[in-house]
């Protein structure tokens, strides 16, 4: 009996290393996919929503229609995009990333940026006009007005990358059309979800839904920090 | 005192659409001096003060600063001379130390003297670690004061800067900018509601009606002995359109 106690023990300890063995990069490719294409998001849409919200342009309600649109998009249409264009037959067949994680960033990040732009210039607007003639009148120079309505807009904004990446770390139809979930390639939390529940191997979906989970709950966390006012 | 002449606006239009809201024939401000700037809401007087901050440019007319044309994009240099306090001060969500060394910071230049010296002054070191955006309303008009005046500028601009205050932050606020005025030769120029504002602390009072300005006279003058009837109308504290 103390034998077959070992023996259990011993199965458990070594199945639990496969586990972790089998998460460990599936996670690293996620955070590595998801990341690369909120940081290529988050830069341009930062500075577009930012001067948008303080330098209207001609077309600017058309403009702002079509982002609140962009925002809604569903991730699987993006990928269905995506592929055609990446696609053998496409016109960036050429680039050979269907099937890669430059797929995915791609899809990822033309998911991710309508909301960047859009929550960065709903933020930025929503800060009093009246402060940047204030501004000016202490000697500021625009570019210094921007940065310092940016501050002043700055949770708002961190609010808009924390959206975004909330979006792409979970969304699934995007990275499954264009990743293809080939094993130690492509395959990320969610695809890698998809594919253990179907296989019946519920112990590691679990585990991959709770670092989702949990990966949210520390973005959201961090964020919150960064947020803080002094 | 000198007493040279700083601004001098000839003609001066500011057109919104269809709406005149300033129409200066000739206005003269010289350098040291206080001039008070009285009439109802919506004569003009903020647009006029935006003028002369060169927040904005008159649809017409030319307006000069010291002996120089003021170009339509004014330079960084000329800018600066001059500063405002807006009637409803916003901080940013920074420490009242951080506000009040705004500007210096962005001209590049040391803060910590001279704002620990202006926060003293205005009776916000015990403050000066909180956040802004605690203040009270005198409070607040106060640190905007200070981060005005912490610039050391040639001209400072105040739309009613005591409008809504208690006394005791009117007196403060009073006592300051008239020490400003007459130690620095700092030029103010006070848009105010409070006539009798007016009275104590300038050199000279305009009376601006939709956009005119009817009469600027010395102070004295300007109350005991007016020469337009709606002055005297306006000064005893009867409606004038």
């Amino acid at each position: 009996m103390l034998r077959d106690r070992e023996c259990a023990a011993f199965t458990y300890h070594e199945s639990g290393l496969t586990l972790l063995a089998d998460l460990w990069p599936i996670v690293l490719l996620s955070l590595r996919v998801t990341g690369t294409a909120l940081v290529i998001s988050a830069v341009p849409g930062i500075v577009l929503g930012a001067r948008l919200a303080l330098r209207p342009v001609p077309g600017q309600r058309l403009i702002v229609l079509l982002i609140y649109t962009g925002m809604g998009l569903p991730p699987v249409v993006v990928g269905l995009a995506v592929y055609l264009f990446l696609s053998r037959s496409g016109p960036l067949g050429w680039l050979g990333w269907l099937f890669t994680p430059a797929a995915m960033v791609t899809a990822q990040t033309i998911i991710a940026l309508p909301m960047t732009i859009g929550l960065t210039l709903t933020a930025v607007g929503a800060v009093d006009p009246n402060l940047r003639p204030q501004l000016r009148a202490l000697g500021a120079t625009p570019t210094q007005v921007m940065w310092a309505v940016l501050s002043e807009a700055w949770p708002g904004v961190l609010a808009a990358i924390v959206a975004a990446f909330g979006s792409i770390i979970s969304e699934v139809g995007a990275v499954m059309l264009v990743g293809g979930n080939i094993e130690g390639q492509t395959r990320v939390l969610t695809t890698a979800i998809v594919l253990e529940t179907r296989k019946g191997n519920f112990e590691l979906a679990l585990a991959l839904g709770g670092v989702l989970l949990g990966l949210a709950f520390i973005s959201n966390w961090l964020l919150l920090k960064l947020g803080q006012r002094r | 005192m000198t007493m040279a002449e700083l601004f001098h606006l000839n003609h001066v239009r500011s057109v919104y659409g269809k709406r005149t809201v300033l129409d200066i024939a000739d206005l003269s401000l010289s350098s040291g001096e206080f001039f008070a700037l009285v009439g109802p809401s919506g004569a003009g007087k903020s647009t006029l003060l935006r003028l002369l901050n060169f927040l904005e440019a008159p649809t017409a007319g030319s307006l000069t600063f010291d002996g120089q044309p003021v170009p339509l994009h004014p330079p960084l240099s000329l800018f600066r001379r001059v500063t405002m306090v807006f009637q409803r001060p916003l901080l940013l969500q920074r420490s009242v130390r951080e506000n009040v060394a705004y500007g210096l910071r962005v001209r590049g230049l040391p803060a910590d003297e001279r704002v620990e010296a202006m926060l003293e002054r205005v009776g916000l070191k015990a403050f000066a670690s909180q956040s802004a955006h605690k203040l009270s309303g005198g409070e607040l008009q106060r640190a905007a004061l200070a981060r005005a005046l912490v610039l050391d500028p040639d001209v400072l601009l105040l739309d009613e800067p005591t409008a809504n205050l208690d006394p005791y932050n009117v007196g403060l606020i009073e006592t300051i900018v008239r020490e400003e005025n007459q130690t620095r030769g700092i030029t103010v120029v006070l848009v105010t509601h409070n006539v009798f504002q007016a009275r104590r602390l300038a050199h000279r009072v305009g009376l601006l009606l939709e956009g005119r300005l009817v009469e600027v006279a010395p102070t004295e003058t300007f109350f005991q002995s007016p020469r337009d009837p709606r002055t005297a109308a306006f000064v005893r504290g009867e409606m004038v359109y």
